[in-house]
């Protein structure tokens, strides 16, 4: 075999952090082959972000290199910045993970395609907008002419990521990084561009570098996978022979870390415990001098749905489906029309200041495990917040109480007195459970609890979730767009599409004879693109 | 209640601070600095600390004496720096005096106005004999203190005030930023002025006056990060667990606020004190007599035969704004998130 176009080897990155220093990559070995797709592998943490930043030099100043990238032949690390501009989007191309954030939401399609063929392709105006439209054409985006004056918030997630692989492709690079191009994406999007990016590979010949978390879902478009797990190479080989033989234990884990089982089947005839019933959250879209109302977003239409005591509520939809907002609206943190009744009493005609006694019957917890803990604020402060709003807490009990919330979530109270930063993603969505779980609030609201966490996690989550539920009696809306977790941890399924319930009944008859055809385009869109399909 | 342990976020932040030198040299100058000039009395008196006479201490400083009290003849308050004093007292007893033997208003007859630096006026009399050391440093002082009062409650206001239409967001917010919009169209050197020709500005007529403009600096961006604040997830979590408003803003969102606010603060110092310095220069600042280093510098530009006027304003002035804008940039750095240093 020729020499390998991207050849990495013995790589170690390290970080200045206060006094000390943290490596982040240990002496990763790697190569890539003209034509070809190699998947980089791992759970967050594991360094192989980073490792394909180093590629293009695009790490913060405070990292530190030692070990060889050659590209074609050329040590990149020894490369200048200068020379590196020559590099990145010419010969070597990124795709980012989130297409609204790495998009210039002020310039046009046009013009942000246009640039990358100016500065390395020297192209005029008129000879840039031609290449421009034919990009957009071969990534598949339909009316392209039209959308060349497109902002990117004009644009779905798909179009998106369209557009920013149309970009990284402006230059015909030999080597294109992807990573994590479909993690932001609803599944049957994920689908679209994973085909796209086999499509383009077979057309342009160039090869691919893709970065996932998820081993199951770039199965079938790598020829090779590295996987990597806290900052070393773990285990590497052809596709085929890691999935049908895993070597290292850890590659086992992740092959086998799709959430399995289901929750444990209701008594006869529970009571109900919230009811709710025509909710409706509409947004005005304003225009106009007088801020006339020419418009709605119509977020949730008409929806009702009913809970019972002990039961685990599953709304799945995609993005932009109303989801989110009918878990705020059941909450009374978004307003909304429509009647709620909860434990038999009639709450959406109370104000804020009425409801707030009743808040710690209810409780959320959201997607982002960093977002959602303040950064300033020690653990038993975060958990204990809501006992001294509630007045719950004597002297000596409040420690107490929080202590025992800790540990039910499987947390080591020692912990208490430290700060959230220095928890992991799973630890710090264990401490957001706990600080609902601590008021002894009859309903969660869960928003996407495990999206942001990984596979692994993501098992022990739900088996903790499940286990509280039957010990307190909980009940729980679970909100997701991960139909493998929605199944593991649901009674009864809504699938929304557009603020309605497209389906709805009892998970089981859901996934085994789903009646409508979107609901059956999601089913196989998450279950092959996850399982081994 | 709260246990005095920097959290390891401030840690950081401060061995940030501690990791740009200069700043904390500057921090440590400028500390020392400030307290000799607290204890001015103590460093620039035209009375002795402590006397001793006919076996008893005497404490001028604190207490008026007649000349009576020492044996003179009249009951007028004792001038210490005569020679007559001198006499009176120093058979009986003895005098404490400190290390400069001059007030900020203290006239020294001795020696034709203005008189060039000597043995005894460090840094010469101005052009009404007084000392201009002793006048510098109750004139640090006084700007510095001024600057301090300034920076305090226009950032109280300030925070309160974009906080709220931060929070509220809607109609509080229009209204509020259209009122800023037009208050600070105002032109408050002119109404300074006027108002100073209807009043005798002291120190705290001064501070409220150039608080009703100053207060608005803030506002933005506290505005801003408030806006911001109060989509946070743990925000939202926050209001899920029931907590009111007040508790929100100033439990949850604030601290995030703080950080733009801390890194203002050294900025709007500086400002203060050189806009105290500037009206003081023109005439319209602190009573006349205070010591002010405004007004030294309008003595040096008067008296440029003695150039020991106006070198030593622009040095101190200098001195201090460098010390505070040093000091500003620390802090800056210390929480800035991105700032590493790599050892």
């Amino acid at each position: 075999m020729d020499k390998p176009l991207l050849a990495i080897n013995d790589l170690r990155i390290r970080f200045a952090q206060g006094e000390g220093q943290v490596e982040a990559v240990k002496g990763v070995s790697f190569t890539v082959n003209a034509g070809e797709t190699v998947g980089l592998v791992g759970e967050s943490g594991s360094g192989k972000s980073i490792t394909a930043l180093s590629i293009l030099q695009l790490l913060p100043g405070n990292a530190r290199f030692s070990g060889t990238i050659e590209f074609n032949g050329e040590a990149l690390l020894a490369f200048s910045q200068a020379q590196m501009r020559q590099i990145r989007g010419h010969k070597i191309s990124m795709i980012f993970q989130e297409p609204m954030t790495a998009l210039n939401p002020l310039h046009t399609v046009e013009k942000q395609i246009g640039e990358v063929l100016a500065i390395h392709l020297g192209l005029e105006r008129s000879a840039a907008t031609a290449k421009t439209l034919e990009l957009l054409e071969l990534v598949g985006i339909h009316d392209a002419h039209n959308r060349l004056k497109a902002y990117p918030h004009e644009l779905s997630g798909g179009q998106r990521q369209r557009v920013m692989i149309a970009m990284a492709l402006a230059c015909e690079p030999t080597l294109l990084i992807a990573d994590e191009p479909t993690t932001a994406l609803d599944v049957t999007v994920q689908r679209q561009i994973l085909n796209l990016l086999t499509q383009l590979q077979d057309t342009l010949g160039m090869a691919i570098l893709f970065i996932s978390h998820d081993l199951n879902l770039i199965r079938h478009i790598t020829d090779r996978i590295c996987v990597m797990k806290d900052g070393e190479v773990v285990e590497h080989g052809p596709t085929g022979e890691v999935f049908k033989a895993p070597q290292h234990p850890y590659t086992i884990d992740l092959l086998n870390a799709e959430p399995t089982g289901q929750p444990k089947s209701l008594t006869d005839n529970p009571p109900v415990l919230m009811n709710a019933e025509r909710i409706k959250v509409w947004f005005p879209v304003k225009k106009g001098f007088f801020r006339r109302t020419v418009g709605h977003v119509k977020a949730v239409t008409d929806l009702s749905l009913a809970i019972c005591q002990g039961e685990t509520l599953g709304i799945v939809g995609e993005s932009g489906s109303g989801k989110t907002t009918l878990g705020m609206a059941l909450l009374k943190l978004q307003n909304s029309e429509g009647e709620i009744h909860f434990l038999n009493q009639r709450i959406d005609t109370l104000n804020q200041k009425q409801f707030r006694p009743l808040r710690r019957e209810m409780q959320i917890v959201f997607q982002d495990p960093f977002g959602s803990l303040s950064p300033r604020m020690t653990i038993a402060d975060i958990v204990g917040e809501g006992l001294d709003i509630h007045k719950l807490a004597g002297s000596g009990s409040r420690e107490q109480q929080i202590i025992s919330a800790l540990s039910d979530v499987g947390l080591d109270p020692q912990c208490r007195h430290r700060y959230p930063h220095e928890f992991s993603g799973g630890q710090r969505q264990r401490i957001a459970i706990a600080r609902a779980l601590v008021l002894r609030p009859r309903l969660i609201v869960l928003d996407e609890p495990t999206s942001a966490l990984d596979r692994t996690v993501q098992s022990q989550i739900i088996d903790l979730l499940r286990s509280l539920q039957q010990k307190y009696n909980l009940s729980y809306i679970f909100i997701s767009h991960d139909l493998a977790v929605v199944k593991a941890m649901s009674h009864r399924i809504i699938v929304m599409q557009g603020g309605q319930i497209v389906e709805q009944g009892a998970t089981r008859n859901v996934f085994t004879e789903p009646r409508q055809a979107y609901t059956r385009e999601l089913i196989n869109a998450a279950f092959e693109a996850g399982h081994s399909g | 209640m709260t246990r005095f342990t920097l959290n390891p976020l401030n840690q950081r932040r401060w061995q940030n601070f501690k990791r740009n030198r200069r700043g904390y040299v500057s921090l440590w100058i400028f500390t020392i600095l400030f307290v000799i000039t607290l204890l001015a009395e103590v460093v620039a008196n035209d009375k002795p600390l402590l006397l001793w006479y006919d076996g008893a201490p005497y404490f001028p400083t604190l207490v008026t004496y007649p000349e009576t009290t020492f044996g003179g003849e009249f009951e007028l308050e004792m001038d210490y720096r005569q020679d007559y004093a001198r006499e009176l007292i120093e058979p009986e007893g003895w005098m404490l005096w400190p290390p400069i033997r001059y007030s900020y208003d203290t006239i020294n007859y001795a020696r034709m106005a203005p008189a060039i630096p000597s043995l005894d006026n460090w840094l010469g009399t101005d052009d009404q004999g007084r000392d201009v050391l002793a006048r510098v440093i109750y004139g640090f002082r006084i700007s510095v203190l001024f600057g301090l009062a300034l920076t305090l409650f226009s950032t109280v206001i300030g925070v309160i005030v974009g906080a709220v239409q931060g929070f509220y967001g809607g109609k509080i917010d229009l209204f509020g930023q259209r009122f800023i919009e037009i208050w600070s169209g105002m032109p408050n050197l002119y109404l300074l002025i006027i108002l100073s020709s209807f009043v005798e500005p002291g120190f705290w007529w001064l501070l409220g006056i150039m608080l009703l403009f100053q207060w608005m600096t803030l506002v933005d961006v506290v505005r801003a990060e408030f806006l911001r604040g109060r989509n946070l997830e743990y925000v939202r979590a926050a209001k899920a667990l029931g907590m009111g408003n007040v508790r929100l803003m100033f439990h949850h969102i604030l601290p995030n606020a703080m950080i733009a606010t801390v890194t203002f603060m050294p900025f709007i110092l500086t400002g203060a004190i050189t806009t105290l310095t500037s009206l003081d220069f023109l005439g319209f600042g602190l009573p006349a007599g205070s010591p002010s280093l405004g007004e030294l510098i309008a003595q040096g530009k008067n008296n440029l035969q003695a150039p020991w006027l106006g070198i030593t304003a622009f040095l101190v002035m200098s001195v201090m704004l460098t010390l505070l804008v040093f000091i500003g940039e620390a802090c800056r750095d210390a929480l800035d998130p991105r700032k590493y240093y790599f050892n």
